[in-house]
């Protein structure tokens, strides 16, 4: 490491220099408002520096880490939803004084600082301590409020089934490194290297495994079932982290993989993933329709996100690229933002959080801006304008469009139309009248941290649905790196027009 | 500018609405009113200060530059009359519902006004996917109208209403991103721009395809048969105000994108699919007309008679002929102003009897004349009596339709005489006989009057003389014609 190495990895530095401040702070004084407070100011300094690394980028760091404007964008996408899930978590735990609650704040800066190592690995060992940092502490996100029963069950269900996947990415490195003997993305694809015609057997087995591994970070299908219990048993806030950074930063990762290797190029991965996506979109909706209790709608709702971002993906170019982050970044605000109300919501002391449909009841007549907040956020999950939901779905249409994805597309329309029922279930209890029984709602306002965050979100949401063009330039501006991997080269060409 | 406000002064009458209600439960009202008013003014500006031609007003903004997409506004004769229209129907919805809607006033109008700015914006859009998104955008606030202050079973209604268009309006994109993919892989530019799109369909090998989604979602908000069955449910369960802008705007948006953009953007692979949409159309028209005839439930009953009229539309369409289309025109305002009517009627009726089920009707000409009257006329209208606007529309649309597709103008004329049947039926059985009961009940009021009085001299209008309405509409109906109709359009004439 030498140079200017420190200054590209400088957002890494501030995130790691946090995690150790917050760590000495419990040791002085255990104080839940200045565990959260250096937390959030970690967050808020290492968001600040991102331009400032981005001025030495592309700047390899070892051979592990690329720092290039696609590292830094998603970084940033993770940091500042790390931020909004710190802010909803202070809301969250404020009240709840019965337990500590200061390493909390450590564990979520270990976790982003592990989802930050993702999106800028070159290198599948890179890749892997990041994702095993990221595990290990949302481990112990999940279990957090340990005398619950739900969120203990949901811990340890995370740690086996973690530890599952992570064995099966393991053996699929190996594997790939039997073949390579390198564990560096850009020589490990299918026309990596060696002449036609040798066989890629071992790449192809290990390739298999690492997707297994990964498809179960983005619960997609058939990789899917721990999700919905996790979803429901973590608190509200850890939900949010979990669905939006951990997803955000694998998948980012597998886009950045797939570009660099090559991997679009082998048709049976190709295949096998439209199937995976095909699969995501349909059983994650069909189940949904099932479920009476918001988180698990979310959860399975997720599930078929995942697999229109697929779709997306799929299509392989350098509009796939655009729809892809475009697509995450709707995500993470719309997911946020549904988890926010529900944290919000909850109240303390309460065994569960608020997240049967009942709970909704009426919302839209005692709690307004929190309702409005929650039904933007649902109709941009059902993809609906004047939302970025809309223009996220649009793009990744388009992208499948573009490839001529028909089986995907179809899927994607089909599972669009599934969707909005249990979208519109949730909608319309919190527009009917409330029962006429029911005790009135305690009036508590909503925290003043919480709702700032809520409302910025919905700026950010509707927003960037009405006018997306410059979100859409950053964008573009972090693909360049990516689009110009050797592999990516050919299908960059048969990108946009202009 | 000037056209975006179009879309702007009904949605910021909205936002302004809804806190509203907190100076006073009839605030909300009087600023939809002023909204509504403001917009009148301007269009009627905007059409008086029009630059001659076919496109009277444009906007063009660049939007999302990465993708060629631009706000492009264009307003022609056919969006203004279009436009009119849903002014007039939303200004009456206002009056309407101002006894009806007294629950969560504000919001209401909010919805109502947001609902008019989208249709207002598809009735103005030339990006495509501007079209979409104001497409999509009108559903919304729609939902919530049927959702909340609908009738006995609204929640289905609703959601039944918001699935059907929103997936076919996911058919339609699909649709509209083959296109501009078409024109990329042709011209090597990235746009969704209408008049760069026009000729782009004839060189695709896929344009019958590309014209096939665009139709469905068309044809599911005309409605056509077979698609029609979310629509007797949102009409009958909807409010008042909900159901006059259903029927009378509403609908009226897939008649335009099938004239706007089936027609134009693919005129080879709709001549081809001609004979069967005008097929669906014959089979839509005798369908909605023996339906009607079966129910019970008023609203039921006129519900389907607008699958009927609808079916009129559709034949006329596609029949292609400058008759047909102008009967079109003539008969997507006259279907706005009776059906809406009659949904007023209805509505009306059921304010006072809380019931809309004829079998416990009866007699209602003793009790409330006027009203009766009214329900009447507009009853007579829609089977199409001369001297009313819905004859004129029929008439032309068969005129049109008969040197085209002699077989299917003939079933489609059976049309006219089931329509009589459901509309006779409607009268005898509500409206005459004796009274069941003893019942004192109120006539209509001053507000009523007058929005029944407007309505009677509006179709009346269009019934003695619609020429108005044909050389406003004409100059952009003239580029719509498909080759199919072009070798018999110089003959025909207006009457």
């Amino acid at each position: 490491m030498s140079g200017v190495d420190p200054i590209a990895l400088l957002p890494y530095l501030v995130l790691a220099a946090a995690i150790v401040a917050a760590l000495l702070a419990i040791a002085v004084r255990r104080d839940h408002r200045l565990s959260a407070g250096l937390c959030a100011v970690g967050l808020v300094v290492a968001w600040a520096t991102i331009p400032v690394a981005a001025l030495h980028t592309p700047r390899q760091v070892t051979p592990l880490f690329v720092i290039d404007s696609y590292a830094l964008f998603y970084l940033g996408l993770v940091v500042a939803s790390a931020l909004a899930v710190a802010l909803l978590s202070y809301a969250y735990f404020a009240a709840r004084n019965d337990e500590p609650r200061e390493e909390y704040y450590v564990l979520l800066l270990l976790a982003t600082l592990g989802a930050g190592a993702i999106v800028a690995s070159t290198h599948f060992a890179g890749f892997f301590l990041g994702l095993e940092t990221l595990s290990i502490s949302l481990l112990g996100l999940i279990a957090y409020p340990r005398r619950g029963e739900r969120p203990l069950e949901a811990g340890i269900k995370y740690l086996i089934l973690s530890g599952v996947s992570s064995a099966f990415l393991v053996f699929g490195i190996a594997l790939v490194y039997t073949q390579f003997g390198t564990m560096v993305f850009a020589a490990t694809g299918p026309f990596a290297g060696h002449p036609a015609g040798l066989s890629d057997l071992y790449w192809l087995a290990g390739l298999a495994m690492i997707l297994t591994g990964i498809g179960f970070k983005l619960s997609l299908v058939p990789f899917h079932l721990w999700a919905p219990d996790i979803y429901e048993g973590a608190p509200a806030p850890v939900t949010a982290f979990v669905a939006v950074v951990s997803k955000s930063a694998v998948f980012a990762l597998l886009l950045r993989y797939f570009l660099a290797a090559g991997a679009f190029n082998a048709p049976s991965v190709t295949l096998v993933l439209s199937i995976i996506a095909v699969l995501s979109i349909l059983v994650g909706n069909l189940l949904a329709l099932l479920q009476d209790n918001v988180k698990r709608i979310l959860a399975y709702s997720s599930i078929a996100h995942l697999g229109y971002l697929l779709v997306a993906f799929l299509a392989g170019g350098a509009l796939a690229i655009l729809a892809v982050s475009i697509y995450l970044v709707a995500y993470a605000i719309t997911t946020l933002g549904a988890f926010g109300v529900v944290a919000l919501l909850s109240r303390p002391g309460a065994a569960r959080d608020a997240d049967r449909i009942a709970d909704y009841r009426g919302l839209l007549w005692t709690r307004r801006w929190l309702a409005v907040t929650f039904i933007i956020m649902l109709l941009s999950l059902a993809g609906i304008p004047v939302t970025l939901g809309f223009i996220a779905k649009f793009f990744a249409v388009t992208s499948g469009v573009g490839a001529s994805l028909l089986a995907p597309l179809g899927a994607l329309v089909l599972g669009s139309v599934i969707g909005l029922y249990y979208y519109l279930r949730v909608i319309v209890a919190m527009v009917l009248p409330l029962p006429e029984a029911a005790e009135p709602p305690p009036r508590a306002a909503a925290p003043v941290l919480g709702g700032a965050v809520m409302a910025a979100l919905l700026l950010l949401l509707i927003g960037f649905g009405l006018y997306p063009a410059p979100l859409l330039s950053i964008i573009r501006g972090s693909a360049v790196t990516l689009a110009a991997a050797p592999h990516a080269a050919a299908r960059v060409a048969v990108g946009l027009g202009r | 500018m000037l056209l975006a406000w179009l879309i702007f002064i009904p949605a910021l009458g909205g936002f302004l609405a809804w806190p509203g209600e907190r100076l006073g439960r009839d605030m909300p009202r009087w600023i939809a009113l002023a909204a509504l008013a403001a917009e009148l003014a301007l269009l009627i500006a905007i059409w008086a200060g029009g630059q001659g031609g076919t496109w009277l007003a444009e906007t063009d903004r660049p939007w999302i530059p990465q993708l060629g997409i631009a706000f492009r506004l264009d307003l022609d004769g056919l969006s203004l009359v279009l436009i009119l229209l849903t002014i007039g129907l939303g200004i009456l919805a206002v009056a309407v519902s101002w006894n009806e809607i007294t629950e969560r006033v504000g919001f209401f109008h909010l919805n109502l006004l947001l609902t008019l700015a989208g249709v207002i914006g598809v009735f103005l859009a030339l990006d495509l996917f501007l079209f979409f998104f104001l497409w999509e955008v009108m559903l919304v606030p729609m939902y919530f109208i049927i959702a909340v202050w609908g009738h006995e079973r609204r929640v289905y209604a609703a959601i039944k209403f918001f699935i059907f268009t929103q997936g076919s309006g996911l058919l339609m994109l699909v649709a509209i991103l083959a296109l501009a993919f078409a024109h990329r892989a042709a011209s090597g530019t990235f746009t969704f721009d209408y008049f760069a799109l026009l000729g782009t369909a004839r060189h695709s090998a896929i344009g019958f395809w590309i014209m096939l989604g665009f139709f469905i979602a068309f044809a599911v908000k005309l409605p056509a048969f077979p698609l029609h069955s979310w629509l007797p449910d949102a009409h009958t369960e909807a409010p008042t105000a909900g159901s006059v802008i259903l029927a009378g705007v509403l609908l009226k948006t897939g008649a335009y994108g099938m004239l706007r953009f089936v027609l134009p953007l693919f005129p080879e692979a709709a001549a081809q699919f001609a004979p069967l949409a005008m097929l669906l159309g014959a089979i839509g028209v005798l369908y909605g007309a023996v339906l009607a005839f079966a129910q019970d439930d008023m609203k039921r009953l006129v519900a389907y008679s607008s699958v009927s009229h609808m079916g009129f539309v559709l034949l006329g369409i596609f029949a292609g002929t400058a008759l047909a289309l102008q009967g079109v025109v003539v008969e997507m305002i006259a279907h706005g102003i009776s059906t809406g009517a009659l949904f007023i009627v209805v509505g009306l009726l059921q304010d006072r009897l809380h019931t809309r089920d004829m079998r416990l009707l009866g007699g209602l000409f003793a009790k409330v004349p006027m009203l009766s009257a009214a329900g009447m006329v507009f009853a007579i209208a829609s089977l199409g009596l001369p001297g009313l606007g819905n004859f004129v529309g029929e008439f032309l649309i068969l005129l049109g339709s008969w040197e085209v597709n002699l077989p299917l103008t003939i079933v489609a004329a059976l049309g006219l005489i089931t329509a009589v049947i459901y509309a006779l039926v409607f009268v005898q059985r509500a409206l005459h006989g004796e009274p069941r009961d003893a019942a004192i009940l109120p006539d209509l009021g001053r507000r009523e009057t007058a929005v029944i009085a407007v309505l009677m001299a509006a179709i009346l209008w269009l019934g003695v003389y619609p020429q108005p309405l044909f050389d406003t509409a004409a100059p952009g109906l003239a580029d719509l014609r498909h080759p199919q109709a072009v070798h018999a359009a110089p003959a025909a004439r207006a009457p």
